[in-house]
């Protein structure tokens, strides 16, 4: 919580100023107890009304100086909170955006996104009760021990005595409180849990009859969940009472005692009045201060996790001096690749090499688990190989800059994600200057125009987020599109085809080739249909490459893609 | 903000809700206050709902409103009590000093009062106490019953509705917003006996020392009043576009992460990161806008209750002075007036809660209230000794009453005979599953086993014939072995270790460290896919079903296991009707019959030579996929 506070700073001067305007507000908090006391000892000990309006009209100010006070600090905290907010959420985005997927992988999509998102507002609302509670209640509290001690040293024993007794009831119930909170989070997790797994799993629960099995799972993580939340209440019902019975037995010794130095004339009945009023505010102080410290633990847990983000360096970075490789075509050349997965014992791939030629196919076929998408997820350096090295005409990935690899690169991706926007704002994602004439031409060639010209608004249409709206062909269609458009000199069909009908399938590939002439094409399938005519097939088998050659090559001297063969296209005669 | 908007926002953000940010462990009193609330379509319809979760628990509750009005009412009998100690004080010194003979400060008196106060404090304080303790249990036992009808609600529902409802927003309904319920009864219930009761018995209070000054003092009450809705009420449009513009922000925010793929791969950081920059300046221009009108709410009530404070001190202080009221009436009033404005400070706030309290009731009666199943027939059919013989009779079906998907389907599978099912989607195969084991009901024409309408027989005999190894497999958190012998009760360990070997998973298991014991996590990611499914087998085995529904394993394995499980499949299938959703050519042609679906529905069927000559939809795709062309 700490660490992330530091983003605080550019605001120091706007934290100094709550400060002072909250100090102010205090001490106009706390006059106004010692105003009334004038009132009460000079007005109307002497009958004096006059110096009672005089008084009055002072309070007055006080009561408006504070609300100003409190007001204008409000602004600066709302801006500093808020402004903090942006600051780290932008530090978050940012850091995200250049992380390589590994990170991803390591953290989680899903959590990434409720670290930018959810994790930050929580921050942000514990900011903002710190800048208004957290300088107000020790202020108050300390102004109103100064103020009592400055009215009645002797009778501030009393403060003496029992300030030290709540802070002690305070601990020991957080302390006692706490980790029956921490419980009740874990025990909802918990029953989150068996409930997410039931309605996931509800057709084998069914199919098992097993109702009344997960029946009894659930009932048990409800009851455990409410045993504990009782007993934290039952704590917490002891908590208010027992700080007001001895806020209320501090007041009654203070009239005691006070009274006791009243008939010694040592003290005057308003300061008495005055006094009982600093108690009030200062156990009012301390209570807010113990609330605050429910709030805290929560958003730190949070800060924690925007932490790791923020604490995470970036895997992969461009060189300072970034070689830039030019050409109209390019030669994709392997050496020696090995890489693996962040704490993965195995390598996920190992010791792969192979050159990729312009205007040549290459093709990759093996099962997942592989290491085909390792494979060509290294070209464009969202992982970096840990040994060997990968060339492109020549230059070595790693020297060259990410903008300059990957404008050469237009990649498919298995699961592919469109983005919210129109057709042609999917299709134009990697090529902004793409003429509408080009997206037509690469959306024909991509078998996508025409369920696009079916589409209301054509081209115009909108994609919603995720690609929601069109099916999985279509989707994989327009990603073909978007990667045409761009007219990259390297293609990465990552098993790009899988959701398209066979018809579908063998027209688009007809029609893609005629734009891949002087392009490196790799393609990753499952079918020995789709891989059968490339110009080299590489079989890979757990890591490694197994062998590599034609078709006509394989079938004679590979066993696995026999195997593979056989069971896909038996019974017909392997061409 | 109309109910309809709610509703939809409310799938759209499902794991914002599961992070629990509503719930209510803020300061009781102070959150909530100026933001946008999510109003109830039926407040009292709902309420009363609530009432008759809470009805088993009457008499306890009955005890927490009389404890809470006891306490409420010593507390308020105090500051009265304690202005006549000062107020004796005050007349001892003030006779001192008029230098009255003998005169002196009667601390007999003052004694007296403080010891009747000391007995007031001490039973309010223990009544307090005593209704939040029995609360305690009311509230989390009323929940617990609550969780335990949803629960029971939804295994009597159809699967429609789990394929229908997001998970997201179950979830969100049985925790958070029955942990909103909880929160509320054990909070602000007592919370509203005892502001209801200082207000009226402060008033009271006040009235019997001076209604003049009482008159003075609530005076304060409408500035308190229109500045807060005031407030309030333009702090709800901020909050509103607040919302908006985050809405929009975090939307970009997930769509660039789950696209980062895409991002890095089309040189998008750039565009990404100036949309980004510029939303979130937008942001921070409405957000600091709501926090700080919503924050003055606040300072600026505390401010009018100082105006009363400064009223009392000066109005009261004159009063003094003319003899109309005494010293000690002046610090019982500036108390009163504190407790005054406690509950009138909270009334927003508890109001809102109690809205958003009865929306969320309202969201968990909605599932307690969707149609059940069909309850099971009557005639109680069991097939003791099932051969598997599966008639499809005329069948109509379909999922939305507008687009038919199946049409007077008929079927026939013999018993112990093998029917492969074929397309290019995967998306017939859940149908059939859900017509077969009745998770979903025919439209026309009936489903028989061995002879037996599958409507008459109890669903869990019925489901006990079928057996299924899906490749979306199901295994929840626990040991593997626990995982196995979920497919029979009460399996011995030799049976579990059995069919392990059987499905030629017994090798791995025992590589795992922990043998049979190791504990699969959540997502069951511990363990390889292949493993999952060769799990699942075994667990097919332990059932021992008739009937089997098979996935071939497909892309998602590695060559060598995908042979095991080939392996470990044949094994199972032996003896057994199968229904295979086939990947395999070979599969497909050693099939007793060949179903081919499209887009769910079965369009063609036959042996393999038979739909070959028949030229139709599966001779396209048989030379499409398995015969080579010509492209890239």
């Amino acid at each position: 919580m700490l660490k992330l506070l530091k983003n605080l700073k550019p605001y120091i001067f706007s934290l100094i100023l709550i400060s002072l305007l909250t100090f102010a507000r205090a001490i106009s908090e706390l006059y106004l107890p010692t105003l009334m006391a004038d009132i009460v000892d000079i007005g109307i000990v002497t009958g004096d009304i006059p110096y009672i309006w005089n008084t009055g009209l002072i309070m007055l100010l006080v009561t408006a100086g504070g609300a100003v006070c409190a007001v204008i600090g409000r602004l600066f905290s709302s801006k500093a909170a808020v402004g903090f907010s942006r600051d780290v959420r932008r530090k978050v985005f940012h850091r995200v955006e250049s992380f390589s997927l590994n990170e991803f992988d390591e953290i989680g999509t899903a959590s990434m996104i409720t670290r930018t998102t959810n994790d930050i507002n929580q921050v942000q609302q514990a900011v903002v009760m710190m800048l208004s509670m957290m300088i107000y209640a020790p202020m108050m509290g300390i102004g109103g021990i100064i103020m009592a001690v400055s009215k009645d040293p002797p009778l501030s024993i009393v403060l003496v005595v029992i300030v030290p007794v709540i802070i002690i009831v305070i601990s020991f119930v957080a302390s006692k409180a706490m980790p029956l909170f921490k419980q009740i989070q874990k025990k909802t997790d918990a029953l989150n849990m068996v409930l997410r797994e039931s309605l996931i799993g509800v057709r084998v629960i069914r199919a098992f009859n097993k109702t009344a099995h997960e029946k009894t799972r659930f009932n048990n993580a409800s009851r455990d969940l409410a045993d504990t939340a009782i007993k934290v209440n039952k704590l917490m019902a002891a908590t208010m009472p027992i700080m007001m019975l001895l806020f209320n037995v501090t007041t009654i010794a203070i009239i005691w005692f006070g009274g006791i130095r009243i008939d010694n004339g040592a003290m005057q009945i308003g300061d008495l009045m005055a006094f009982i009023q600093y108690i009030m505010r200062i156990m009012f102080a301390l209570m807010m201060l113990a609330m605050m410290f429910i709030m805290i633990p929560r958003a730190s847990v949070s800060a924690v996790r925007i932490n790791r983000i923020l604490e995470k360096d970036p895997d992969i970075i461009d060189p300072e001096h970034p070689k830039s490789v030019t050409g109209q075509t390019s030669r994709i050349e392997y050496r020696k690749v090995s890489f693996s997965y962040h704490g993965a014992e195995e390598p996920a791939v190992n010791d792969i090499s192979f050159t990729a030629e312009p205007g040549e196919v290459t093709a990759i076929i093996g099962g997942t688990g592989s290491g085909k998408s390792t494979l060509i997820n290294l070209l464009p350096r969202f992982y970096d190989v840990h040994s060997g090295s990968i060339l492109v005409n020549g230059t070595d990935i790693r020297e060259m800059s990410q903008e300059n690899l990957r404008d050469k690169i237009g990649l498919i991706p298995q699961k592919t994600v469109l983005f919210s926007g129109s057709v042609t704002d999917n299709i134009r994602f990697g090529a902004r200057q793409a003429s509408i004439e080009e997206v037509v031409h690469a959306a024909k060639i991509a078998q996508a125009s025409s369920f696009v010209g079916e589409m209301e608004q054509k081209y115009e249409s909108g994609i919603s987020q995720g690609g929601t709206n069109v099916s999985g062909g279509q989707k994989q269609r327009l990603a073909i599109a978007r990667a045409l458009a761009k007219k990259p000199d390297i293609y990465l069909f990552d098993d790009s085809f899988s959701a398209l009908d066979f018809k579908t399938d063998a027209a688009l590939r007809r029609a893609l080739k005629g734009e891949t002439t002087k392009a490196v094409v790799i393609i990753i399938s499952q079918r020995v249909s789709t891989v059968m005519h490339a110009d080299n097939i590489i079989v890979m088998e757990n890591g490694r490459i197994e062998a590599q050659g034609t078709h006509a090559e394989l079938l004679k001297t590979c066993p696995i893609y026999i195997e593979i063969a056989n069971s896909q296209l038996a019974g017909e005669e392997p061409a | 903000m109309s109910n309809r908007n709610n509703e939809n926002k409310r799938p759209a953000a499902p794991q914002m809700s599961l992070r629990g940010g509503r719930r209510g462990s803020g300061p009781p009193g102070m959150h909530g206050m100026g933001m946008p609330v999510e109003k109830p379509k039926d407040f009292k319809g709902t309420f009363k709902k609530l009432l008759v979760y809470l009805k088993p628990r009457k008499a306890r509750l009955i005890l927490v409103f009389f404890l809470a009005i006891l306490s409420t009412v010593f507390a308020i009998l105090s500051p009265k009590i304690m202005g006549k100690a000062i107020t004796r004080l005050y007349q001892g010194l003030m006779m001192k000093m008029q230098g009255v003979p003998g005169a002196s400060i009667d601390f007999e008196y003052i004694l007296q009062i403080i010891l009747i106060l000391a007995g007031l404090y001490l039973f309010s304080s223990l009544f307090s106490f005593l209704m939040q303790y029995l609360m305690a249990s009311v509230a989390q036992n009323t929940v617990y019953e609550m969780r335990k009808d949803v629960k029971e609600k939804l295994t009597r529902l159809p699967l429609k509705f789990f394929d229908t409802h997001s998970h997201g927003d179950v979830l969100s309904r049985v925790t958070n917003d029955i942990d909103l319920i909880s929160t509320t009864l054990q909070q602000s219930l007592a919370q509203v006996i005892t502001a209801v009761v200082t207000l009226v018995g402060v008033v009271i209070m006040m009235l019997t020392i001076s209604p003049l000054l009482t008159l003075v003092t609530i005076l304060t009450l409408p500035f308190s009043i229109i500045a807060v809705k005031a407030i309030a009420t333009s702090s709800q449009k901020y909050f509103a576009e607040q919302q908006k513009i985050l809405g929009k922000l975090n939307g970009h925010i997930e769509e660039m992460y789950t696209g980062h793929r895409e991002v890095k791969a089309f040189n998008r950081e750039k565009e990404s990161v100036m949309i980004f920059e510029e939303k979130n300046n937008i942001l921070y221009e409405a957000g600091w806008k709501a926090q700080f009108i919503s924050g003055i709410i606040m300072p600026i009530m505390i401010s009018i209750n100082n105006l009363g404070y400064v009223i009392i001190c000066v109005v009261g202080g004159i009063f003094v002075t003319k003899r109309l009221i005494e010293i000690g009436d002046i610090q019982a009033f500036i108390q009163y007036s504190r407790q005054f404005a406690q509950p009138i400070r909270q009334t927003a706030s508890i109001a809102n809660l109690l809205q958003s309290t009865i929306a969320g009731a309202e969201r968990v009666f909605e599932i307690l209230q969707e149609e059940e199943e069909i309850s099971d027939s009557d005639s109680h059919v069991i097939i003791t000794e099932p051969k598997g013989k599966v008639t499809i009779e005329h069948v109509d079906f379909q999922y939305k009453p507008d687009i038919p998907l199946i049409a007077d389907m008929n079927i026939e599978v013999k018993a112990g005979q093998s029917a492969a099912i074929v397309g290019p989607t995967g998306a017939g195969k859940t149908t059939l599953v859900n017509l077969f084991m009745r998770f979903y009901e025919l439209q026309g024409g009936l489903i028989s086993i061995d002879g037996v309408d599958i409507k008459s027989m109890q669903r869990g005999d019925l489901r006990n014939i079928f057996g299924m190894v899906l490749q979306d497999t199901w295994l929840f958190k626990g040991t593997i072995r626990e995982n196995i012998a979920y497919g029979k009760e009460g399996a011995t360990e030799d049976e579990i270790v059995a069919v392990a070997k059987a499905a030629h998973a017994d090798h791995f298991i025992r590589t795992l460290p922990d043998g049979y014991d190791t504990v699969l996590n959540e997502e069951a990611s511990n363990i390889s896919q292949g493993q999952k499914q060769l799990l699942t087998i075994a667990r097919a085995f332990l059932a021992n079903p008739s009937i089997l529904i098979l996935d071939e394993a497909t892309s998602s394995v590695d060559t060598r296991t995908e042979l095991i499980i080939q392996k470990a499949m044949g094994a199972l299938m032996k003896g057994r009707t199968n229904f295979i959703i086939a990947h395999r050519l070979s599969t497909i042609r050693d099939a007793d019959i060949i179903l081919v679906m499209n887009e769910g529905s079965i369009v063609e069927q036959g042996t393999h030579q038979g739909l070959i000559a028949a030229n139709g939809f599966y001779a396209d795709l048989y030379n499409s996929q398995f015969v080579g062309d010509d492209a890239v």
